[in-house]
């Protein structure tokens, strides 16, 4: 009984934070979703009404929208496997004992507190602009012709401007594992004829399995997002080569002005991410039950 | 094969001369022992002859040759540790392969191998599981598992049994006492618990602050306790340790006594009271405020039916009082 009364004031106790969260959430999903099926373009105040799904076939079927979708798991992709590899072999950097441990820690996670719009000037300004850059200055040092990096590898380059942020985000938490790997089966291992390669496959990979996935699923839901790195370096071209799905939506809105389009592509990006989100937490979610 | 000689060994970690200087031998199938209250400097000891710490100063042998400088996988040693450092994502079949594996065995052998050694530690039926889904024992006997299939020269045991329920642990004693009456082959055996030390070893060695106070056999030690400190850590309850007028009438600085070989007489002897008396059945055991010597402790048989308060006088047994001299040690 006792229980029973408990669960019910409980439920009553959370009721307002979960009503509150309730409203956060579906107030912005129903306005997108009632703007999606609407005709409404700003440059054109005067046509409205119904498009009926007239927004989704326009989205759906435009040549660009493959590519978007293309561009987008390229971006997602290419910065996932930088950060993972990187994370790990930074981390086990990180993790040895050497002096200034503690200062080059807060150095490695540095990079995560710069704004994406002024990492992504930072970046394309001093680094890889093909006359002023740091790295066109490098490449004159050695008799090279510099390399315009946005203009000839604008999604390479995007790549590594994303990798450089999150970066630290994958080595902190990888970093952390690490530190609570059992120092007794590393020596039982070493015991057992294990050398460093080894212990590595067979100790600390399946150990950082479980951080590896958060990494995996934290950073796949904010990379589908990355707007402002575009928007500063590439604007989505040269062409559409680095437009994606986001960036793609903002141009509809942006650009053309076309609300209801835009927000068809919205919709049809929350549908996406949340396949995405359906498969990864399939894939890996089960490393985090264990 | 599993001959071990250390010559002089010497370990500090930074300005901690954790061991000043140590020699010990240990013979070919012996079950040896290291005991010494905590922070003495056995599992350290235990860990320079595993290779997982280097030496200060000093050699190691094994079997004749010179291990100093030989690292850990090469020394041909197993160890089994406290935490029992199981490999959590590995299921108990490929825990125990694994230093086969390392070794570059054949699958068909690992088999062969996994199963012969789960045979002789009950481990048959949990072979799929993973080292989460087994008891404290189970886990125990893994980690053994994993030691044996090695086929080592000598297995290295760091206090396996102080993760273990009291029950848990008096099995597991015996099965690695049958173990080493099975296999024959040297084992090295940390612990802080001297009942461990006395019921397993051949041979004990006492350590106290990085030095070995004695060596010897278990009764040995018992008997002839060479100074005050292994008198009063070997035994259980613990020896009387008695200063003062008593010990100077047998010109002694201080003499020892052990519970069990004080006895309740009718005249005579030291008087005094009993304060505590905790009855086990089996035997009774009285802490009783003398007169003469202090609080002392005594083993009565279990029939005994004294209580707080009850006056009583008692005597040591003739020949059963050890002496010892200013200086600690035991006085012939």
């Amino acid at each position: 009984m006792a229980t029973q009364h408990s669960r019910m004031a409980a439920r009553l106790m959370v009721a307002p934070s979960v009503g509150l969260l309730f409203v956060w959430m579906i107030v912005p999903l129903v306005t997108t979703i009632y703007f999606s099926f609407l005709i409404y373009n700003q440059l054109y105040p005067d046509r409205q009404g119904w498009a009926g799904f007239d927004n989704y076939y326009y989205f759906l079927t435009d040549r660009s929208f493959m590519e978007a979708i293309w561009n987008s798991i390229v971006l997602v992709g290419g910065v996932l496997i930088v950060t993972v590899i990187g994370g790990i072999l930074l981390a086990l950097l990180l993790n040895m004992p050497f002096w200034g441990q503690g200062i080059v820690r807060i150095m490695v996670i540095a990079p995560f507190f710069v704004m994406p719009t002024v990492s992504a000037l930072v970046w394309k300004n001093m680094f890889m602009n093909p006359v002023n850059g740091m790295f066109a200055h490098i490449a004159k040092g050695l008799g090279l012709e510099p390399f315009d990096f946005l203009g000839h590898a604008p999604m390479a380059s995007i790549i590594g401007i994303v990798s450089w942020e999150w970066l630290p985000f994958a080595t902190l938490i990888l970093l952390t594992a690490l530190q609570s790997l059992d120092s007794e089966q590393q020596e039982a291992a070493e015991m057992d004829g294990a050398g460093r390669l080894s212990r590595f496959i067979y100790l600390t990979l399946p150990h950082l399995t479980r951080a590896i996935t958060v990494v995996i699923l934290i950073q796949t839901i904010f990379l589908l997002s990355i707007y402002a790195e575009i928007a500063v370096t590439t604007n989505g071209g040269p062409g559409t080569a680095t437009t994606t799905i986001t960036y793609q939506v903002a141009l509809q809105s942006l650009y053309d002005n076309d609300v209801g389009g835009a927000s068809a592509g919205g919709i049809v990006a929350v549908i996406l991410a949340n396949i995405v989100a359906v498969f990864v937490m399939r894939m890996i979610g089960k490393n985090l039950d264990a | 094969m599993g001959h071990i000689t250390l010559k002089s060994v010497r370990k500090t970690f930074g300005e901690a001369d954790v061991i000043p200087a140590i020699d010990l031998t240990i013979q070919d199938g012996e079950f040896a022992v290291f005991v010494g209250p905590s922070g003495c400097g056995k599992s350290t000891l235990l860990r320079l002859i595993a290779g997982l710490e280097d030496v200060t100063a000093g050699d190691i042998q094994i079997d004749g040759v010179n291990a100093t400088d030989l690292p850990a996988a090469k020394r041909g040693l197993a160890m089994v540790f406290q935490s029992y450092a199981l490999y959590p994502h590995m299921s108990v079949r490929k825990n125990i392969a694994f230093p086969l594996k390392m070794a570059g065995m054949s699958a068909a052998e690992q088999e062969a191998k996994v199963q012969a050694a789960a045979k002789v530690l009950n481990l048959t039926a949990y072979l799929d599981r993973k080292p989460g889904q087994l008891s404290g024992g189970q886990r125990q006997r893994v980690a053994i598992g994993r030691a044996i299939v090695r086929e080592p020269k000598a297995f290295l045991f760091d206090e396996p049994l102080s993760n273990l329920d009291a029950a848990l642990r008096v099995a597991m004693r015996q099965e690695i006492i049958e173990l080493h009456q099975h296999l024959k082959t040297t084992m090295i055996y940390v612990t802080h618990d001297q009942v461990e030390a006395m019921t397993m070893a051949d041979k004990i060695f006492v350590l106290n602050a990085g030095r070995i106070e004695q060596a010897g056999s278990p009764l040995e030690l018992y008997n002839h306790p060479a100074n005050i400190f292994v008198a009063g850590f070997i035994g259980s309850p613990k020896m009387n340790l008695i200063t003062g007028a008593e010990a100077e009438k047998l010109g002694a600085t201080t003499i020892g006594v052990r519970p069990e070989h004080l006895d309740i007489v009718e005249a005579g002897g030291w008087s005094g009271v009993v304060g505590l008396a905790e009855h086990l059945g089996s035997d009774t055991y009285l802490k009783i405020t003398t007169d003469q010597v202090g609080t002392i402790t005594l083993r009565a048989g279990g029939e005994v039916h004294l209580r707080h308060g009850d006056a009583v006088r008692l005597a040591p047994r003739a020949g059963k009082v050890h002496r010892f001299g200013a200086d600690g040690k035991a006085m012939a």
